[in-house]
């Protein structure tokens, strides 16, 4: 029972930060049509950022502003220099757009920091421990949960309430009929690049206090899991992003935790487990959770 | 108020329009009929900004709007209740009308729904529902007030009755009878060609991309033996001319 339900907390910890990454995802989706690979890099941004400041003796109390300002940048740069440009050309352009860009990262940080990965400092209380009812949790635990139910309010409220939110939904089903309305296309996707950078640099925010490091090709294991997430949930929706997210989080803890320890190293395959569960999902519900009906391209 | 002059627009290697030229005077409602095909939609949007003429020009109160951008002619006083309504079905009708909006100050926008609100009693009541539960009738009020929004000084309407009900067809004309009494400029393409020259001050007759008859909207419509050349089953009412053909 005490098993269980710490493998359940640690489940959604990873679970909500592959749901932050996928909603990004699913966003970009939504008023692009591209399903955009580059979208982990923004971790490694953020990681190099942290990386930068530690050593001109930065703190962990204002690094995540930095961190998330990096990758809101970062982001917003990627779509003003080389998303736009391709805007209207075939899918297909699109996704080897998005695949160049994240080989230039890797490349970039490679030549101009180093292929070897660069640690800094992690918060003193990452992995401080907690007791409720004689079952032990970790701070950052419930720090990741927190943060992410929080970013997810965020979320609902600008996407419910302002008028970029609601244009950015709008176009996301119809942009033609979003222009015929006055929204500006390079203002609405620009802002979702923007939106989709803030929600990349939470999360790496929270990947970064656990794992203080920063290396060449680290997004690129976020991304394929948070790529994976966003389509289980249905691509393009954002319910079906965060739901995605924490189901393939759960899975993956899950099967680690209860793979039978018949042999030494059986834990290994948790990874082709979740793999084979995922296959079988597509198999049963191509479409995702939640499926979205107008994946007209736009 | 709106001069058109001579486009050509194209799909690729198929030329949709050959150089047709209309023009719309303030206050007026002016029809645009011709069967299927005959580039009415294509017209509209590329007035709308939503495609560019290869050739020719288009004029908005004087200046030229060719090949501009759609948000663009939204906020110099231009809107386009497109064909089949493309309302937004994943956002409640609020949410539609606040989009709508996009062009007006926030101070006034809150004023601008509760007008909304006031004249399309049909939407007061679904305020908060999502547009893709909304009845044909329904969307096209929705439409239409949506376009209203930014409060244009020239409405495009393409087809707003299509796939209606009688009935609805009955408050769709009504309301565009409602507009002109107050003054609004439209320009509506309309499938109920017959219906909708007889309201107008003057309609043009589009043909395979060629504008090939106008005139004012009654002596259009009376012209009966035009209609049976051009646009087929939909003037046969007012002939002995057994329906069919053309849809």
């Amino acid at each position: 029972m005490t098993k269980l339900l710490q493998t359940l907390v640690d489940g959604l910890g990873v679970g909500s930060t592959y749901a932050l990454l996928a909603l990004g995802i699913s966003l970009i989706f939504g008023v692009m049509h591209l399903v955009n690979f580059a979208h982990g890099e923004l971790i490694t941004v953020g990681a190099y950022t942290a990386y930068f400041f530690f050593l001109h003796g930065g703190s962990w109390w204002w690094m995540p502003f930095a961190i998330i300002g990096a990758a809101v940048l970062a982001s917003m740069a990627t779509e003003f220099l080389a998303f736009r440009w391709v805007r209207n050309a075939s899918p297909f352009t699109l996704l080897l757009t998005s695949f160049a860009i994240e080989r230039l990262s890797h490349a970039l940080w490679q030549i101009f920091v180093s292929p070897k990965q660069r640690a800094f400092p992690k918060p003193s209380w990452v992995f401080n421990q907690f007791k409720i009812a004689g079952v032990s949790f970790e701070v950052m635990d419930i720090v990741t949960i927190g943060v992410t139910i929080a970013t997810l309010v965020i979320t609902a409220v600008v996407f419910k309430r302002t008028l970029f939110g609601i244009s950015v939904r709008g176009a996301a089903e119809d942009f033609d009929a979003a222009r015929l309305m006055g929204v500006r296309a390079n203002r609405v996707i620009s802002g979702a690049f923007g939106f989709a950078g803030f929600l990349a640099g939470v999360a790496a925010c929270l990947i970064l206090m656990r794992t203080p490091a920063a290396e060449p090709s680290m997004g690129s294991d976020w991304l394929l899991k948070a790529v994976i997430a966003a389509v289980i949930g249905g691509l393009g929706s954002f319910t079906g992003a965060v739901v995605g997210g924490v189901v393939l989080g759960l899975l993956e803890t899950l099967t680690r935790a209860y793979l039978p320890e018949v042999a030494t190293g059986w834990d290994k395959f948790s990874t082709a487990v979740v793999f084979i569960v995922i296959a079988i999902f597509f198999v049963i519900r191509p479409d995702g959770i939640f499926k979205v009906s107008h994946a007209e391209r736009v | 108020m709106l001069e058109v002059d001579g486009i050509t627009t194209r799909y690729g290697a198929i030329t949709a329009l050959h150089g047709a030229s209309l023009e719309v005077r303030a206050g007026e409602l002016v029809a645009l009929v011709g069967p299927n095909g005959a580039g009415k939609t294509t017209l509209l949007n590329t007035v709308a900004g939503l495609l560019s003429p290869a050739t020719g020009s288009v004029r908005f109160e004087g200046v030229d709007i060719t090949g501009s951008e759609p948000a663009d002619l939204v906020r110099a006083g231009l809107a386009l209740v497109p064909e089949h309504r493309r309302i937004f079905k994943d956002l409640t009708v609020e949410e539609n009308l606040k989009l709508g909006a996009a062009t007006v100050p926030k101070a006034e926008r809150k004023q601008r729904l509760d007008e909304a609100a006031e004249v399309f009693t049909v939407l007061r009541a679904k305020w908060n529902t999502s547009a893709g539960f909304l009845s044909g009738g329904e969307a096209q009020q929705l439409a239409v007030a949506r376009a209203l929004m930014s409060n244009p000084r020239l409405l495009l309407l393409d087809e707003p009755t299509l796939g209606l009900a009688p009935t609805m067809v009955d408050v769709v004309f009504h309301l565009l009878e409602d507009l002109r009494s107050q003054g609004r400029t439209m320009l509506v393409v309309e499938q109920n060609a017959t219906r909708a020259l007889q309201l107008a001050d003057r309609g043009y007759l589009l043909r395979t991309g060629n504008i090939v008859a106008s005139g004012a909207g009654a002596d259009l419509a009376a012209d009966a033996e035009l209609f049976d050349s051009f646009i087929g089953g939909h003037a046969a009412a007012t002939t002995d001319t057994p329906p069919g053909g053309a849809t």
